[in-house]
């Protein structure tokens, strides 16, 4: 190979790395979930409701762990269980699903259920290493079908009510008053995350969404402060991590989720040093 | 004609009552202070206005009407204000986000919005903001923003609830003369809460002071005086007068300066000027 990293070499490395079935389907579900996690997570991090979306996640465990039970999907039982809690903290109004602290219970007691689950369907163990931290490269192209599904179901959803939401999320008292239902709203949208935590799962596993829904949308939010700018920055670096941190797997035979969480991680801490020298800039300008 | 009007109407939050058989009317154009001690009804009393909560007695009516909820003849500036300090947005969608916010589907910004939310800037010396991101703005450009917010629409009547806190003594006054200057141009009734009187004397026509359940409305000479105000503070209350002024004490401490530091108590306030004025 030498030093030259010439054209051909760059092609030659994709054409080997798509000659096999399993990387096709790692590359189609990883981006339809990252641009799901990159536009819902943009609205997590706007309303400061991350560690709500970190809950869900944990819950969506004990589902996952909890389904393999009864004999059903782990997805399913992500779905199902996520998308419960989700619409049960929107009930309890914001005030109670921003509460640090019952969150932090609720999810230490369903990571808790989660590890019982696993305890009475000891055979399902070897599993649960792909729910904590996700497994991309062994999706099938029926898990693609039913993820891009839920995709669209997701991002309908989030369209739906985006307008309100957004009204909700910056200025909930006025939205109030001009006839915005809050809490169907943030009921509404906890369960839109529910689905969207389930779905990044998959990918990622249940301990690492963050690197999808929070680290791209948060970098996006340091470079960018136009909404639409803003929401297509962030599903957009969220494909690109997702994508580069499956080459990276493949290149390095390092797991793909802690790629991702690597990317993820040097997107914000890149994005963090943006404003700074734009202030700067902006001073001179002035002057 | 009677922009808002109570007619022996009871306000009630809760178990407590904040208006017991209250009646006035404010006229069109008026621009009103609304004054009066902490938990007196200031916030409840504008958010009956807006439509949100239903007189428990006697008759609300705003533009003649019974108050409907998201009318949009109300600009309204809540005192609660959520605004994420570290909300990396820029004004313009800020703004815009309260345009048909209550609307389904998603956002987007025609370009008639777009002109109004400048005008509306303009308007409040505040058109640079549209670009800049809430989290790199002053808590004076904030609050400018929020006004303009409250101006969109263009407005008949306007509900400030304490636009002046977390404003530094500077930045109160410009708020005041913003407020004055486009009400008067535009012909909007004010109601404009706050808790010093003083600030207001030189702008507002009539006061409307809140207290103990009642509620007074009146010239500043016709309220501000010991009888009236004693029996809203349920106090003995004792009025001087010195240089233009008008301190308002109990057992000879300023009422306004007990609520102030009442006020930082309950974590409102953020970099409040304290020793302004006196």
């Amino acid at each position: 190979m030498g030093t030259d990293m010439g054209m051909g070499t760059i092609t030659d490395i994709i054409t080997d790395m798509f000659q096999y079935d399993f990387m096709d389907n790692a590359f189609a579900a990883a981006g339809i979930v990252a641009v799901v996690s990159g536009v819902v997570g943009y609205f997590l991090v706007m309303r400061g409701q991350t560690f709500a979306g970190h809950a869900l996640s944990h819950i969506g465990f004990a589902g996952a762990t909890g389904a393999g039970l009864i004999g059903l999907a782990p997805l399913w039982g992500l779905i199902g269980f996520t998308l419960a809690a989700g619409i049960v903290m929107g009930l309890l109004s914001e005030r109670i699903s921003n509460r640090d602290i019952a969150i932090g219970v609720v999810l230490a007691l369903a990571l808790g259920f989660g590890l019982l689950f696993l305890h009475y369907y000891t055979s399902f163990a070897t599993q649960a290493t792909a729910i904590l931290f996700g497994n991309v490269l062994a999706v099938d192209r029926g898990m693609i079908a039913t993820l891009a599904m839920l995709a669209i179901v997701t991002l309908v959803a989030l369209a739906a009510i985006m307008r309100p939401l957004i009204f909700a999320s910056l200025q909930p008292e006025l939205a109030e008053a001009k006839g915005v239902p809050l809490r169907f709203i943030s009921t509404a949208f906890l369960a839109i995350v529910a689905l969207a935590v389930s779905e990044c799962a998959q990918i990622v596993g249940v301990l690492l969404v963050f690197t999808l829904m929070v680290g791209p949308p948060a970098a996006a939010q340091r470079v960018t402060t136009g909404l639409w700018s803003g929401l297509f920055v962030a599903a957009a670096l969220a494909l690109a991590e997702a994508w580069l941190g499956i080459t990276l797997a493949y290149h390095t035979d390092w797991p793909v989720s802690f790629c991702i969480a690597l990317l993820s991680a040097l997107g914000y801490f890149a994005a963090l040093a943006v404003p700074a020298r734009r202030a700067a800039a902006a001073v001179i300008h002035r002057h | 004609m009677n922009v808002v009007e109570l007619d022996h109407a009871s306000i009630t939050l809760g178990a407590r009552r904040v208006l017991a058989d209250a009646s006035f009317a404010i006229r069109d154009g008026e621009f009103i202070g609304v004054l009066g001690p902490n938990g007196a009804g200031k916030t409840t009393l504008m958010r009956a206005i807006l439509g949100l909560l239903p007189p428990s007695g006697g008759v609300l009516r705003v533009f003649g009407n019974v108050p409907r909820r998201g009318d949009p003849g109300i600009g309204y500036l809540p005192q609660a204000r959520t605004v994420l300090p570290d909300l990396r947005m820029r004004g313009l969608d800020f703004i815009a986000s309260s345009l048909d916010g209550e609307r389904w589907g998603m956002p987007r910004l025609a370009r008639a919005d777009r002109a109004m939310i400048d005008d509306t800037l303009a308007l409040v010396g505040a058109r640079d903001l549209a670009d800049r991101a809430l989290s790199d703005m002053s808590g004076g450009e904030r609050q400018r923003l929020l006004l303009a917010q409250s101006l969109m629409g263009r407005p008949k009547l306007l509900l400030l609830d304490e636009p002046l806190i977390s404003l530094d003594a500077r930045h109160q006054e410009v708020a005041i003369d913003v407020v004055r200057k486009v009400c008067r141009e535009r012909g909007i009734t004010v109601l404009f809460s706050a808790h010093e009187l003083n600030q207001l004397i030189g702008t507002l026509d009539r006061v409307l002071y809140l207290g103990n359940g009642r509620a007074v409305l009146g010239t500043v000479d016709e309220v501000i005086t010991a009888p009236v105000l004693s029996k809203l503070y349920d106090a003995d209350i004792e009025v001087v007068r010195a240089g233009g002024h008008i301190f308002v004490l109990s057992r000879g401490r300023d009422v306004e300066q007990v609520e102030h530091s009442h006020d930082h108590g309950h974590g409102h306030g953020h970099g409040h000027d304290h020793g302004h004025h006196h």
